[in-house]
């Protein structure tokens, strides 16, 4: 318990230095940034005096306060859920765009990142138990390569063989646009349809780090003493793969899925500009080229949510699987 | 990897100390003519040591040899195109051929040549960047470990967070807020990746921390910077070339990804700004494959060999990691003498 209990005050910390992060990187950029944007919006018609609170607050421009005071009034509007207007899409809420996004990203990203790590996991296995094999000795230079190609390269690639050549697949967008939106079968098809290329490009390219880490640490668990013993014992071959030393060597794959899920998110947002798919990915893009910086700081905040989220689940699935680190001593 | 680099070390320290046992004095006497030779010689020595690790294990040499490759192209390369790779032609959007071996851009622009002038500045930032984030990762995972206490719960911490933020995208926020350029993309890219290191080496230098030697070098009257980082830090070279090349590796892919979404330098050449323009100028739709497959292929390849290295030097550390071979026979007197 007291091992959870500190994990939670950890992601509270981390959760804090993302949106302190958040709030200080504006206004250490050199030359205002957001007052440019400011000027940007007053060509375009007057502006509500919500919108000029709200900007005051978030970037500190045309303000009087202290820089103290400033972050109190940036914290509140965080809990009120008000992160600011969108200036590409002005005059909609940053969080409204986000709503509209972030659940395409969520629910593409989950089912991805689940699959590569089951599939990577069970191929380090397999790899690792048949040492030498075909198997072992194809994939293992095959993944080597696969895991230094960059993620939107490798979308371009699938994009361009089965989307363009082969036209197997649609082009762009996360379902067909001339359905309605909503949960009947035609539409669930066409999004599940869409989402097979994007998800095949994340999958690839990140099924690689699980599969080497997972080969590497079985091998090593696999000339442990208890796994001899297990095999001396006359256990059926399925039952000291996966119970004796799958579950030990799975350990450091789990640790490590802070820094794995990091990158593929980032990944991820890629992929899906590539594909122009309707996640938060290509809303990122269009605040990075119209230098949107609300929209692009809601969605660092949330990525960055979902991530710690994530982790912490992760965090669960490790205290359940090793039973020493339940005892006492936080790992 | 720590374990494994560890147990690595132990291993050598017991056959040196049985040599020890054998012949008492060879050892220090080799050492101590070995210190007298000059530093051209003990330097070419090292090399020697280096080479021969090197070329014994495959996966390095070939890692080697394809990072070799890129490094001489970046050096060189760029001295044998004469006109501006950025030039524009009427023979736009043409495919490979004899004068344009990969093919132009939508703006008829040769697309080999600035492939060959863009692995310089990407293999140039790609490398400094690397060593930028080691030199990071040293320091914090370094201090941290060794000084303890209240330093390195800070430390640790602040290496966690950053360990769980998502590097990419708070990259990406950073950048847009700076002016565009390979410098912009160095700089956030070092501010966002250094942890990985640093937790590494800070629980090498925590277990190093209470070693027989570092006592002796505490009682021997020298001071805490010269401990970490000439007594310490020496015996950490293994993982740090490692942390290196990986950090490399994931620089490379980054700095791509960053210029691919338009927050490098416009007006640059390197792979990722012909990412950038490709997508920009819809390279795809146009089937002009060959405008983003090549410098795919150049990152793909030069990230390959970045991990055969990182790889085969986990296979140095840990020889449970190596290929086994079918041993040969051997005659037992051989082996006895």
């Amino acid at each position: 318990m007291r091992h959870l209990f500190r994990r939670i005050l950890f992601y509270i910390l981390a959760i804090w230095i993302s949106v302190t992060l958040n709030f200080f990187i504006p206004r250490l950029a050199p030359g205002n940034p957001a007052e440019a944007m400011l000027t940007r919006l007053e060509r375009r018609g007057p502006i509500s005096p919500a919108t000029q609170k709200a900007l005051e607050a978030a970037f500190g421009v045309n303000t009087t306060d202290s820089l103290w005071l400033q972050y109190g009034k940036y914290l509140n509007n965080l809990l009120h859920g008000n992160f600011g207007i969108s200036y590409i899409e002005y005059p909609t809420p940053v969080i409204t765009i986000i709503g509209q996004n972030i659940v395409w990203t969520l629910i593409l990203g989950a089912v991805a990142v689940i699959i590569s790590f089951a599939l990577g996991c069970l191929l380090g296995v397999i790899m690792a138990w048949k040492r030498g094999s075909f198997v072992d000795t194809f994939l293992a230079p095959a993944m080597t390569f696969l895991s230094a190609i960059p993620y939107f390269w490798l979308a371009l690639i699938i994009l361009y063989v089965f989307g363009f050549t082969l036209n197997w697949f649609p082009f762009s967008d996360g379902y067909d646009t001339s359905l309605d939106v909503g949960w009947n079968s035609a539409f669930i098809f066409s999004a599940v349809y869409h989402a097979i290329l994007p998800a095949l490009t994340i999958v690839l390219s990140s099924i690689a780090g699980w599969l080497l880490v997972m080969r590497n640490t079985m091998i090593t668990t696999l000339s442990e003493d208890y796994v001899l013993m297990a095999n001396a014992k006359g256990l059926t071959k399925g039952r000291v793969m996966f119970f004796y030393a799958a579950r030990n060597a799975i350990l450091p794959n789990i640790t490590g899925f802070a820094l794995a899920l990091g990158t593929i998110v980032g990944g991820q947002l890629l992929t899906e500009i590539v594909f122009s798919y309707p996640g938060i990915g290509f809303s990122l893009l269009q605040a990075v080229q119209g230098q949107d910086y609300p929209l692009l700081q809601a969605i660092f905040l949330f990525i960055a949510l979902a991530v710690l989220g994530a982790n912490f689940l992760a965090d669960l699935a490790f205290v359940a699987l090793d039973p020493r680190v339940r005892q006492e001593r936080s790992a | 990897m720590n374990t494994s680099s560890s147990q690595f070390s132990q291993g050598s320290n017991s056959t040196a100390k049985q040599i020890k046992q054998d012949n008492p004095l060879t050892p220090e006497r080799e050492m101590v003519r070995a210190l007298r030779r000059p530093w051209y010689e003990r330097a070419g020595r090292g090399a020697q040591v280096v080479w021969h690790e090197s070329t014994k294990n495959k996966k390095v040499a070939i890692g080697l040899i394809i990072v070799l490759f890129f490094i001489l192209v970046a050096a060189f390369g760029p001295l044998f195109v004469h006109t501006d790779p950025n030039l524009l032609s009427m023979d736009a959007q043409a495919a490979p051929s004899a004068a344009h071996p990969l093919g132009t851009t939508a703006l008829g622009q040769d697309i080999f040549k600035q492939l060959v002038v863009g692995t310089r500045s990407s293999i140039f930032w790609g490398f400094l960047t690397g060593i930028a984030v080691t030199i990071i990762s040293i320091l914090v995972g370094l201090v941290g470990g060794y000084f303890g206490g209240a330093v390195d719960e800070f430390l640790s911490l602040l290496t966690n967070v950053f360990l769980v933020l998502p590097a990419l995208p708070l990259a990406i926020v950073l950048a847009s807020y700076f002016p565009r350029g390979p410098q912009t993309v160095a700089a956030v890219i070092i501010v966002t990746s250094w942890s990985w290191g640093a937790r590494v080496l800070r629980a090498q230098t925590l277990s190093m921390r209470s070693r027989e030697f570092v006592s002796s070098a505490k009682s021997n009257g020298e001071t805490i910077w010269r401990i970490i980082f000439f007594e310490i830090f020496p015996n950490e070279i293994s993982i740090v070339a490692a942390n290196f090349v990986s950090t490399t590796l994931y620089v490379i892919l980054a700095s791509a990804s960053l210029e691919f979404l338009g927050l490098g330098d416009p007006n640059g050449i390197s792979w990722g700004a012909m990412f950038y323009w490709a997508q920009k100028d819809n390279a795809l739709i146009s089937g002009l494959w060959w405008w983003f497959v090549p410098p795919g292929i150049c990152i793909a390849v030069l990230g390959a060999g970045l991990s055969l290295i990182n790889f085969g030097i986990d296979e140095i550390a840990d020889p449970r990691l190596r290929q086994e071979k079918i041993p040969k026979l051997v005659r037992e007197k051989k082996v006895i003498a």
